[in-house]
């Protein structure tokens, strides 16, 4: 149990410098780097000292430390600054948006994840066979696919030509569960043909090592049914890399996000990100950037946590 | 003393084929590989002389035949200003297939040289450097790439240094692991023990035994450099206007298809995605090759 | 042709041929290999690496690799033939009469599953549940002596040490009480005290249970020891058969009796004269052969040989497939046993090490992996280092060449003056002078160059070579270690094992060093190659005056080639001296327990000293003498409280231990152990 508080604690320490330094990254590709911020909003045209006024308001003319402290400071309190665009607090769009993603991103996850494993296994278990073939080249060809590519094409079968499915995510106030589910059903599949591929992909070659490893040759000789092999002796310790990258993948998620909610006009953390890129809105960037941050830093944690249960070298040290 | 025995001619006494020629004789038997090696071809023939084998110009416009849909005279239709869609996409790889792989190209010596040197160096420099790799990778390339180009201003130039830099980190990481497995290896005590300069063990010794991982590597990152190209300019951050770029068009165009202009979008849509996969099928074979 | 199947044999191969299928090729592997295993027998088979050994194994239980087929002949498991069952039978068979242990035990368990769970699963196959099923893998546990069966049963592999996951890797072969057992290199990758131990279970268990045995390995002396009769496997044929005294000591197969031949044994030195080795390579994989398989490297091969396929003599309860069988053993030897002189005597020492100390931090604890080490080396002497896993051989090479550097402190003279801790800090000279071949070659020749580009480098900047000068170095020193100018365009992949350690060998001699560090440069070898190899490290000392710290795990070959041994222990050398004193004794009981614990071909029988439980962690040495948890002379509580000082016995020769001089020479004269 000591060992596996420990570490715990190193991984949660790690993961807070990388924050921290993402946070300078940030901090830095909203504030320094466009240079004069007044002059970049007010645009060439602008008088001198209305852009001199406006960089003192919005604090920018201060020393960078100062700024920073300050940013960061506000930011962990829940004070994400002021959008420059609505001139309101930029904290509950961030956490309004984030809401809408989280049910796009569950809806795919929740879809993928099953299917993305079965895949592999399958795979696997047919390794080198047509259906082997057919999964493994079929997932890396959705897999490598821009999201908006293969969005277009769903829209074109799904909702221009079949008409089964609405090309907008945006679904009629007050709609329930399930019509909000319906609605996100053409969202959510350029997001889970990009992750299966990954998935069964991961799942088929841990699949193939476990099988062809010496404990499986040992659970064979055993006597053991098939089945009974492959369920206690194979999976486990198959599926085990699988869960770190599903993890990992929520940053390419994410950064789908982006491109889907602008696609499918869905009122997402991605789509906020985009608009606040365009209108250079840079409080709402850096917050819905920062917060993306947070948001994968805690997945990656969530998948080591659950790794380091599953896999009991880990859980319980080595004595060796 | 006698003739040792080992040192006799028979057949099993060296191996018939070298390294290199056994890579490429899997590499041509390979069917991933070549389906894929010949879509990109394809697609560079229309980048290189696409301009001249295309029916039209791809930038005149035609208003009066503008949304006209594939018939003989455009095979691919027009779309709202009347350009001709299927010299439009013909012409459309050439701008892609400049800034993806000149970002490729930067983010491979990038990240090769970031790779070799906090594998080799490792201690401090490789956590510092490491653990800013990592903050760079927690957050989605798209992201990264917006928030610069936003801060920086569009261009041509801004894209593939953003793209560059943004895939840097993950060649890097690759490179690395790979080095620190070498770094354990005998090969680079020995040139330890002929007192070889870090530059030397780097360079001569390390270099070239991690190029196979490298090679894989960037083929890979090659097709999201193509992806993350599109996807920037689909959102209005990469290629701009006139250019025919595909991301581009789509763009300009996804908002009609609710009125049935399809051929406004799917060629373009299937271009990338050809693009794409022959691209990552080219990928898969050179991995399938190098590892066997 | 099918033999009729007899209910007598536990295992009957007929004419069995398999094959690999290798770029789109079939490449026979076995070719019609016959052999009968009796109720109750123990069979050993032997054989250099590629001659498939393994498969024969994986070929009897069905478990060929993807590429791997069955291409003729029958297989018959207590009447039953093997090759007919369907998949059900298949796994009842496996369940209930055949089973097998292989190498890397580590490996074969599953690890995120608990020893208990994994053994308690067999006895569920038998319709055996719950607590009885518990009970009953206890049981087990106990039977392969394991000391803490219900605390085991809680394990995971990985928090077992190896020999104790190889004992509850047989305990679970042994749950079904099968009626054939396979060992397949059990014991391989073991420490020697270990593998003693593990070897001594395998024989009280079968005396126990009733279990026909295959044995698989490439250790002549350990098969001697366990089998009743050997098959001696060559290209996939069967070509010596017999009782395994027989066979050992009267071969009558050219390849068994070169076979033999290659071994150090009966303490042979190399100032007694050379090994003997075998010439050529065995036969690829799928390979064609014409006439007898081994005639290209026979000097007994006439024309008749090469032509025609000699088939299986029958001399009367032994077999050769050999057609001049009678007359194997007048076959000449391959190599010259040249003598080699003596080194000079009396020299300066060429190397000095006084004080020598290496701790390194693990989690927090301080592990000593080098403790106070002191030792010297005369010009043209070899020292051997000889340890367990863990006890600090390999750390105290890589302290003298500099790749570590060691605590502040000790002190390392090389020719009279002392050398940097660093190897940054060295001067040229001192680098070149102190030189290293690796155990693995693989890992040591970078593969992306060619033997030339290797070999000129290192003349290049240890000899200060170049131009004509450099090629003509290079020309001398290829032949030296007997390679030709074919091998210098090609990379090491290209090469077999044993020509690239020629490579690293060369690149050690390119800079005239005075001492070379071998470290294990024969354990990854055939035993004909190692003998090749250790011919040349021999003849090259005596050319070239050179010093070896030589570093192995197998005595034999230690004994062979060394003038001084150093017995090292959790990072102490717990004896020191002249090798013919270390190894005639009287000796450290620690020495003694590893002398003891080496398998012999001769079979005498000898009183044994086996060491209980496991080395103890360098993290947390014992109190007082390092050795007392395991030592089976311990005399008291002074063993347990004070460590004793590494005190001379007799000129040269020093012993750490609490027992004096005499008192061990006469406890150890009942015991006289003469080592392989």
């Amino acid at each position: 149990m000591l060992a596996i508080l420990s570490f715990f604690v190193r991984r949660v320490s790690l993961s807070l410098v990388t924050l921290f330094l993402l946070s300078i990254m940030v901090f830095l590709g909203g504030q320094v780097l466009p240079g004069n911020v007044g002059r970049a909003i007010l645009g060439p045209f602008a008088d001198q000292r209305a852009v001199d006024a406006l960089n003192h308001t919005l604090g920018v003319d201060r020393p960078l430390l100062t700024q920073y402290a300050t940013w960061i400071w506000n930011f962990v309190r829940g004070d994400m600054g002021t959008s420059y665009i609505f001139r309101s607090p930029v904290a509950p769009f961030v956490i309004d948006a984030l809401g809408n993603s989280m049910k796009l991103a569950a809806v795919a996850f929740v879809l993928v994840v099953p299917i993305g494993i079965l895949g592999g296994v399958v795979a696997a278990l047919n390794l080198n066979r047509p259906l082997d073939r057919i999964i493994s080249l079929g997932g890396l060809s959705v897999t490598v696919l821009p999201e908006f590519v293969t969005g277009i094409i769903l829209i074109l079968i799904f909702g221009v030509w079949l008409r089964w499915l609405p090309i907008s995510a945006a679904w009629p106030r007050d709609a329930g569960f399930f019509t909000q589910l319906y609605y996100l059903i053409l969202p959510s599949l350029p997001l889970f043909l990009v992750l299966f591929g990954y998935i069964a992909r991961m799942a088929r070659s841990g699949m193939i090592e476990a099988l062809d490893s010496d404990y499986t040759r040992t659970a064979v000789l055993k006597g053991l049914p098939w089945r009974t092999v492959i369920w206690r002796h194979v999976l486990r310790n198959a599926l085990l890399p699988t869960i770190t990258v599903i993890a990992t993948q929520t940053g390419y998620l994410i950064g789908g996000l982006v491109v889907i909610e602008t696609l499918f006009r869905y009122q997402g953390i991605g789509s906020l990100i985009f608009t606040a890129a365009r209108g250079k809105d840079f409080p709402m960037l850096e917050s819905g950037i920062l917060t993306i941050g947070i948001v994968y830093a805690v997945a990656t944690l969530a998948a080591d946590f659950l790794y380091s249960v599953l896999n009991p070298r880990i859980r319980l040290g080595s004595d060796q | 003393m006698s003739a040792i025995p080992t040192s006799s001619p028979t057949p099993d006494d060296t191996r018939q084929r070298g390294p290199l020629a056994e890579v490429l004789f899997s590499l041509l038997r390979s069917g991933t590989f070549l389906t894929g090696l010949v879509i990109v071809l394809f697609w560079v023939g229309c980048a290189l002389f696409g301009e001249h084998f295309a029916p039209y110009d791809p930038l005149a416009d035609d208003i009066i035949n503008a949304l006209a849909p594939p018939s003989a005279a455009h095979w691919f239709g027009t779309d709202q200003i009347g350009r001709d869609v299927f010299s439009r996409v013909i012409v459309g790889s050439r701008d892609i297939l400049t800034v993806a792989p000149l970002a490729t190209l930067l983010a491979a010596v990038a990240g090769t040289a970031l790779g070799l040197i906090t594998g080799y160096f490792r201690g401090i420099v490789d956590d510092v450097v490491s653990r800013i790799l990592e903050a760079f990778m927690a957050i989605p390339v798209v992201i990264v790439a917006l928030l610069a180009i936003v801060a920086l201003g569009t261009s041509k130039t801004t894209v593939i240094v953003v793209i560059g830099l943004s895939f840097a980190p993950i060649i890097a990481r690759t490179v690395r692991s790979a080095v620190l497995a070498e770094r354990e290896l005998d090969y680079v005590a020995a040139a330890q023990l002929r007192h070889e300069s870090a530059l030397h063990t780097m360079f001569v010794e390390i270099l070239p035994n991690v190029i196979p991982p490298i090679l894989v590597e960037t083929t890979v990152r090659l097709g999201y450099a193509i992806f993350a190209v599109a996807t920037l300019s689909f959102m209005g951050f990469g290629i701009q206007p006139p250019s025919p770029d595909w991301g581009l068009s789509i763009s300009s165009n996804y908002g009609m298809i609710g009125g049935g202009f399809w051929w406004t979008v799917l060629f373009d849509a299937l271009a990338i995605a050809s693009l794409v996969i022959g691209v990552n099928l080219v990928a898969d074979g050179v991995h399938g090759a190098l590892n066997d | 042709m099918t033999k009729s199947v007899t209910a007598e044999n536990a295992l009957e191969l007929a004419d069995l041929s398999v094959a690999y299928r290798v770029a789109g090729r079939n490449r026979a592997v076995l070719r019609n290999l016959s052999l009968t295993i009796g109720q109750g027998e123990a069979y050993g088979l032997v054989g250099e690496s590629g001659c498939g050994k393994s498969t024969v194994a994986l070929t009897v239980v069905r478990y060929l690799p993807r590429n791997g087929s069955i291409t003729g002949g029958a297989i018959s498991l207590d009447g039953q033939d093997v090759m007919k069952l369907d998949a059900e039978a298949l796994r009842r068979a496996r369940a209930e009469s055949v089973s097998m242990v292989y190498q890397d035990p580590g490996k074969a368990l599953n690890p995120s599953i608990r020893i208990g769970r994994q053994l308690t699963e067999i006895f569920e196959l038998g319709g055996i549940m719950g607590q009885a099923a518990q009970d009953r893998a206890i049981a087990m546990l106990n039977r392969v002596r394991i000391s803490d069966p219900t605390s085991v049963m809680q394990r995971y592999p990985h928090q077992l040490s190896g020999g104790m996951q190889q004992r509850v890797a047989i305990a679970m072969a042994l749950a079904n009480d099968p009626s054939m057992l396979i060992l397949d290199e059990p014991t391989t990758g073991l420490d020697a005290t270990v593998e003693a131990e593990v070897l001594d279970l395998i024989a009280q268990l079968r005396q126990e249970l009733s279990a026909s045995i295959l044995f698989i390995s490439h250790n002549l002396a350990v098969v001697s020891n366990m089998c009743d009769r050997v098959g001696v496997l060559y290209a996939g044929m069967l070509v010596e058969e017999g009782p395994t005294e027989v066979v050992f000591n009267d071969p009558r197969h050219p390849y068994t009796v070169a076979l033999l031949r290659c071994l150090p044994r009966g303490g042979q030195r190399k100032d007694q004269g050379r090994l003997d080795t075998i010439p050529g390579f065995l036969p690829g994989i799928g390979a064609a052969i014409k006439g007898c398989a081994f005639a290209d490297r026979c000097a007994l091969a006439d024309d008749r040989c090469r032509t025609e396929s000699p088939p299986l003599y029958d001399l009367g309860g032994r077999l050769s497939r050999c057609h001049y069988h009678e007359r194997a053993q007048a076959l000449p030897r391959a190599t010259p046993s040249n003598v080699a002189p003596a080194p000079r005597a009396a020299a300066a020492p060429v190397l000095r090490v006084a004080g020598l100390n290496k701790t390194y931090a693990s989690h927090g604890h301080a592990l000593r992996a080098v403790k106070d080490v002191s030792l010297d080396l005369r010009p043209g002497e070899t020292l051997g280092l000889v340890g367990e896993s863990g006890s600090g051989k390999t750390t105290f090479a890589r302290l003298l060449l500099g790749l570590v550097p060691p605590d502040e402190g000790g002190t390392i003279e090389l020719e009279g003056k002392a050398l940097a801790p660093r190897l940054a800090d060295r001067s040229d000279d001192q680098i070149k002078a102190m030189q290293i071949v690796f155990q693995n070659p693989d890992s040591a020749l970078n593969r992306s160059h060619s033997v030339r580009h290797l070999i000129s480098r290192a003349l290049k900047r240890l000899a200060g070579l170049s131009g004509k000068a450099l090629e003509a170095r290079l020309n001398d020193l290829v032949r030296s270690v007997r390679l030709t100018d074919r091998h210098l365009a090609v990379k090491p992949r290209q090469l077999s094992g044993g020509l690239k350690q020629r490579v690293a060998i060369a690149r050690a001699f390119a800079g005239d060093p005075r001492i070379v560090v071998c470290d294990e440069p024969t354990s990854a070898l055939d035993v004909s190659v190692q003998a090749a190899i250790l011919n040349l490290l021999a003849d090259l000392q005596s050319k070239e005056d050179v010093s070896y710290i030589f570093i192995s795990h197998d005595l034999a070959v230690v004994r062979y080639l060394s003038d001084k041994i150093a017995v090292l222990y959790l990072g102490r050398i717990m004896e020191f001296g002249p090798s013919e004193d270390v190894f005639s004794g009287p000796h450290h009981p620690y020495t003694e327990a590893l002398l003891s614990a080496v398998p012999r071909l001769d079979q005498t029988e000898t009183a044994r000293i086996r060491l209980d439980g496991e080395i103890p962690s360098a993290t947390n040495p014992p109190s007082g003498c390092v050795f007392h948890t395991r030592c089976p002379r311990k005399i008291g509580a002074v063993c347990e409280q004070q460590e004793p000082p590494l005190s001379e016995a007799q000129p040269g020769h020093s012993i750490r231990c609490h027992i004096p001089y005499g008192e061990l020479a006469r406890l150890q004269k009942a015991v006289v152990t003469e080592p392989a």
